[in-house]
């Protein structure tokens, strides 16, 4: 066969190409229809009353002027609630709208809908409600301490869990430990919370139209908390402008809902930015402390960590983050012993959540601002240590997990060694963002200290610990045009784009359709965990070879051939025993077929007390190498270039992949370098983009991203998920280059411990009068 | 809510004068930030004035002869970026230039800027440091405020109900201006603290302003003259122990606040550091330019 004839059976927009996404243009042009530009006739607007105490009893709550307000149509609280009370993710205790007592600053009391939004804000204004403060628990240090006032029925501790392993009488040659502080970051996606809910004509049911990131858990906690059956709720995905974790969890659906059947009438909620912050979970905020035991050559021998995540007032996924946490803490290297505690707690702040990186970003900051001190104590290279103590393929976890992913942690170091550093004068190219301080003018070339910093992540994909872990897609085959349906939330990672690139390669046709995504067919699990791409991907895959299985059938019974002799190579069919080829259209031509499949994971076991289990499905492993120019004196910092190694299986769309590398490290450089949402006594002090501060264009540095494609044998196609590593480990890459660049500067000897850095955390250094 | 759109000075000084429950709106960059979170509120009996609709406002005046470049309030930040006003005003333009975004800096008002009377406003601090004044018109007459005085603390400031901003005076001064700010991100920001330093050998003249380290934009007297004092203009250099001095003086004259943004002993620390990095820079380009 020449190459000509090989270009030529090529399906175009197949996997391993780069496609433009459906999506991208009306993105760019600003046409999307995100949940937010949702609208229905005969449509109200309903908004949320919010506790303005972080901890107090409702003695009651008149809503009676409100009612009598023209244009206003009804007022909920707590009492309209048909169904359960409560609702959450893994435990059920939040309440959907606060009837005794509240616990945050924030939290739902009631609704109302009326003709507009300004009626909506005055009737708010004027629901009357009485409250006995109470006094507040805001330190998660205290909260699991039983002398502690409990906040909520199901206690403080929400959940704990030590990994226990080996031998813990080990003591290493050499001995590095300290505390590590993460702030509060938040998913700041830019498609605020939105929805509309349109009941059907009976009033028997609701059709809730909504930006979420996995539709039929929503439909499943909506049906039980309006006490009507699944059945008679459809879900239908709203445009998604991000999600990042902070969708995960409901916000307005039930509310939504209940106002809708309530009049009638479509409803819409939709939050501003500053109720975002107070309408979904964040990252947890966490004190760690580590301490590594190693032998004189740098060798990891022992761990000790403990963990203390500040939960917020309900559940939510703590203790699953808490867990990603407490069996991440080794990081991507190996290690033997180890005495890991770990603790979620409840306390009277913002509730937490997922967001991308689900505890490994806590656990990967502590470990690899470890492994820098680890290097210094033992006077080797940051690489150096850190490929000293790599782990591979079949190494045992501390949790007594053998690890059988592709684990290609020593050519994730030799590949960040490889690439080249920029040059030492880049940053006075005479651009005014060259600098730190940027726009600002605020420093010349002269104030400059130049830094390399490293940070290496493992992290696990896909659910954990026996949870029942499943996609389900649909593939319709008619004449010669595909179309797929899945219940997948598309929340900008490109979900859409590889759906169809996997059903073109699979049955090499090019015409491929998405049908809604909406609950008409199985779940598709959370957009989360990085795992569409492996488990809505192998959930179309799986969908696609069952067709293609039955039109190899059909093709073998009409020629006389034999099935299993076909392949499909491009967008041809190829009879391998007689070399006969046939275009795939031709063959398919009037043939209708419709597979549906669920597709599950390898299974997982929960944790023991000890921590030992094998919890997790799969892992994936990333490098990232941060190079900053650092003006110490008024601790400012320009990020110059991060460059990455990403383990990722299989590209199956290299653009894609590229996007959620830099979008990722834009993330992680968020929480390095500003991203934190500052609460005082539960008040959040900067609850709007003009002081919760997201990177500009002028603070992201170009990123040079290299990938690591050793398809991995358990992974659908091979392809890992790619969407939350960029994130991790580019956190503690820059501090450390921030890091090194202070030690190159002389000043005084400190280690960086926290993220977001502040710029006096830095200044420090030349001005001990600086105060926190 | 009704809106008025005068097309003249006249116009808007009678409108100034019939109505008392009037909101005046420049770019809007403030005023809509300030609708959408609550802490401005439109009554139905507002009356809303498109300020963008008086032409005149928007006119720049440069007069070499009697060195003063005339600023309309409704001038917007693009504007001052570059060209003439960048030669008669160079820290003027360095504020502009690290004034939100694109956008913002399309649609915002050196006027706004001055109005809202923000301890952390960009252009206020090079125009204290200016000396430049603020020109108050009304049905009444016109008059002329020190830039310096025209805010008496955060969103608060002299002018009365039935008075507008017509135009800032900004004195075209010989030599060296420089302006820097803090923030914590590389743009679009709000200053954590920010300095205007402007050095005329002429006149042998040093005058600090500070921004963002007190209830409004201090002009640093104290420091201003001393530096004035210290300065070798002969040779266009300081001693380092004098530099030192006003670095000391300038942080004194600070009152900063701890708050979400930062620390006030951060601020201290930083508008001690620019002041330094300014003078010092002043100093270098002047002799290098003799
Ligand atoms: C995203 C963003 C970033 C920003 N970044 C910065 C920054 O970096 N630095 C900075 O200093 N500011 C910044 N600002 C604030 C704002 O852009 C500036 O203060 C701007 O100069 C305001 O001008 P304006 O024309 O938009 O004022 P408007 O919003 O129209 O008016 C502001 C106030 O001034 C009054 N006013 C306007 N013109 C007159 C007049 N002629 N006479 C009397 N009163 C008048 C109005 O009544 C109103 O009270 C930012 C704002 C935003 C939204």
């Amino acid at each position: 066969m020449s190459d000509l004839e090989i270009r030529e059976s090529v399906v175009r927009g197949g996997i391993g190409q780069s496609p433009l996404r459906p999506d991208g243009v009306s993105k760019a042009e600003g046409s999307y229809l995100f949940s937010s530009d949702l609208s229905a006739d005969n449509m109200l607007i309903g908004k949320t009353l919010r506790s303005p105490h972080q901890h107090a009893r409702i003695l009651s709550i008149d809503t009676s002027k409100a009612l009598a307000m023209q244009g206003v149509h009804t007022v909920i609280t707590a009492d309209d609630v048909p169904g359960k009370p409560t609702y959450g993710l893994i435990s059920s205790d939040q309440p959907v709208f606060a009837g005794e007592v509240v616990r945050y600053i924030g939290e739902p009391i009631a609704a109302v809908v009326a003709d507009d939004e300004d009626i909506c804000a005055r009737a708010i204004a004027a629901i009357d409600v009485v409250y006995e403060t109470l006094p507040a628990l805001t330190d998660a240090r205290f909260a699991a301490d039983p002398e502690s006032m409990e906040i909520h029925p199901d206690g403080n501790v929400i959940r704990e869990q030590n990994v226990v392993c080996g031998d813990l009488s080990v003591v290493g040659d050499v001995i590095v430990e300290d505390r590590y502080t993460i702030g509060m970051q938040d998913q700041a996606f830019l498609g605020l919370e939105a929805a509309l809910a349109i009941p059907d004509a009976d009033g028997a049911g609701v059709e809730c139209h909504v930006a979420t990131q996995w539709l039929h858990e929503d439909l499943a906690q909506i049906a039980a908390c309006l006490d009507l059956p699944e059945t008679a709720i459809r879900m239908v995905l709203g445009g998604v402008g991000g999600a990042f974790g902070g969708r995960e969890d409901i916000s307005l659906q039930v509310h939504v809902c209940l106002l809708a059947l309530a009049t009638g009438r479509p409803v819409k909620m939709h939050y501003s930015r500053s109720e975002s912050f107070l309408g979904h979970v964040h990252r947890h905020p966490a004190e760690i402390w580590m301490r590594h035991h190693a032998t004189q050559d740098g060798r990891i021998v022992k761990i000790e960590a403990e963990f203390i995540f500040d939960g917020g007032a309900y559940a939510s996924t703590s203790s699953a983050v808490l867990v990603n946490a407490v069996t991440h803490t080794q990081g991507p290297y190996k290690c033997d012993n180890a005495y890991v505690r770990g603790v979620a707690v409840r306390t009277n702040n913002l509730p937490c959540g997922a967001m991308r990186g689900f505890g490994v970003v806590q656990a990967c900051f502590a470990h690899e601002r470890q492994m820098d001190l680890l290097a210094q104590k033992c006077n080797l290279e940051p690489l150096e240590i850190r490929r000293r103590n790599a782990m591979a393929t079949g190494d045992r976890l501390i949790t007594g997990q053998t690890v059988e992913s592709v684990a290609p942690v020593r050519e994730i170091i030799a590949g960040l060694a490889a690439i080249p550093e920029p040059s030492e004068t880049l940053h006075s190219n005479g651009h005014p963002y060259g600098l730190p301080g940027g726009a600002g003018n605020t420093t010349r070339s002269s104030d400059v200290v130049r830094g390399v910093g490293y940070g290496l992540a493992i992290k696990n994909l896909m659910y954990s610990e026996a949870f029942d872990d499943y996609s389900t897609a649909r593939c319709r085959l008619d004449d010669g045009v595909i179309t797929l349906k899945f219940a997948t939330a598309e929340v900008g990672q490109g979900f859409i784009t590889i759906a169809a690139q996997i059903a073109r390669s699979t049955l090499g046709l090019e015409d491929v359709r998405l049908d809604p995504i909406d609950t008409g067919v199985g779940s598709a699990g959370s957009t989360s965990a990085s795992r569409q791409t492996w488990m809505s991907g192998g959930a179309v895959e799986a969908a696609c070879l069952k067709v293609r299985q039955l039109i190899f059938e059909h093709v073998a019974a009409t020629t006389g051939g034999d099935a299993f002799a076909l392949v499909i190579e491009g967008d041809t069919l190829v009879n391998t025993t007689n070399g006969q080829r046939w275009p795939m259209l031709q063959i398919v031509s009037g043939l209708v077929i419709d597979e549906e499949v669920e597709f599950r994971h390898r299974p997982t076991v929960p944790l023991d007390e000890n921590g030992q289990g094998d919890c997790h499905t799969a892992f994936a492993f990333v490098g990232h190498r941060a190079v900053v120019d650092v003006d110490v004196e008024l601790g400012l910092v320009r990020v110059v270039e991060i460059a990455t190694v990403q383990d990722v299986g299989r590209a199956l769309n290299p653009l894609s992949v590229t996007g959620q590398i830099e979008g990722g490290i834009a993330q992680g450089l968020g929480l390095a370098l500003m991203e934190e949402i500052i609460q005082r006594d539960g008040r959040i002090m900067n609850p709007s983009f003009t002081d919760y501060l997201i990177p500009t264009i002028a603070d992201m540095p170009p990123v040079v991203a290299q990938l690591i494609e050793i398809p991995d044998p358990q992974a659908p196609m091979g392809a890992k998920g790619v969407g939350e590593p960029p994130t991790i480990s580019s956190t503690p890459a820059i501090i450390s280059a921030i890091q090194n660049a202070m030690n190159r500067s002389g000043g005084a000897d400190t280690h960086l411990t926290r993220v977001p850095i502040r710029p006096s955390d830095i200044a420090k250094a030349v001005n001990s009068n600086l105060r926190d | 809510m009704p809106i008025a759109h005068p097309d003249s000075i006249e116009d808007l000084k009678e409108i100034l004068r019939a109505d008392t429950s009037i909101v005046l709106l420049a770019g809007g960059t403030d005023f809509m930030v300030g609708l959408n979170h609550g802490s401005t509120r439109l009554e139905s009996d507002h009356l809303i004035v498109d300020l963008r609709s008086v032409a005149e406002l928007s006119t720049v005046e440069l007069d070499y002869r009697s060195k003063m470049l005339r600023l309309g309030a409704g001038v917007r930040w693009n504007d001052l970026l570059s060209g003439p006003i960048e030669d008669a005003a160079p820290c003027l333009s360095q504020s502009a230039r690290t004034v939100g975004s694109h956008q913002i800096r399309t649609a915002g008002t050196i006027g706004g800027n001055v109005a809202t009377a923000s301890p952390a406003g960009d252009g206020v601090c090079a125009l204290v440091a200016l000396d430049a004044s603020v020109v108050l018109t009304s049905h009444r007459g016109q008059r002329n405020v020190a830039v310096r005085d025209f805010a008496t603390g955060p969103k608060t400031t002299v002018i009365e109900k039935d008075e507008f901003i017509e135009r800032i005076d900004v004195p075209i001064v010989n030599g060296w201006q420089g302006y820097s700010k803090i923030g914590t991100r590389n743009a679009m920001v709000i200053s954590v603290a920010g300095a205007a330093v402007v050095l005329s050998p002429d006149s042998q003249i040093c005058r600090i302003a500070l921004g963002s380290v007190g209830p409004t934009i201090i002009a640093a007297d104290s420091a201003s003259s001393f530096a004035t004092t210290a300065i070798d203009w002969n040779t266009s250099s300081v001693s380092t122990d004098d530099l030192d001095q006003v670095v000391q003086l300038v942080r004194e004259s600070a009152s900063p606040i701890n708050d979400h943004r930062s620390t006030a002993s951060y601020r201290t620390h930083a508008v001690g550091v620019l002041v330094k990095r300014l003078i010092e820079q002043g100093l270098r380009s002047i002799k290098e330019s003799v």
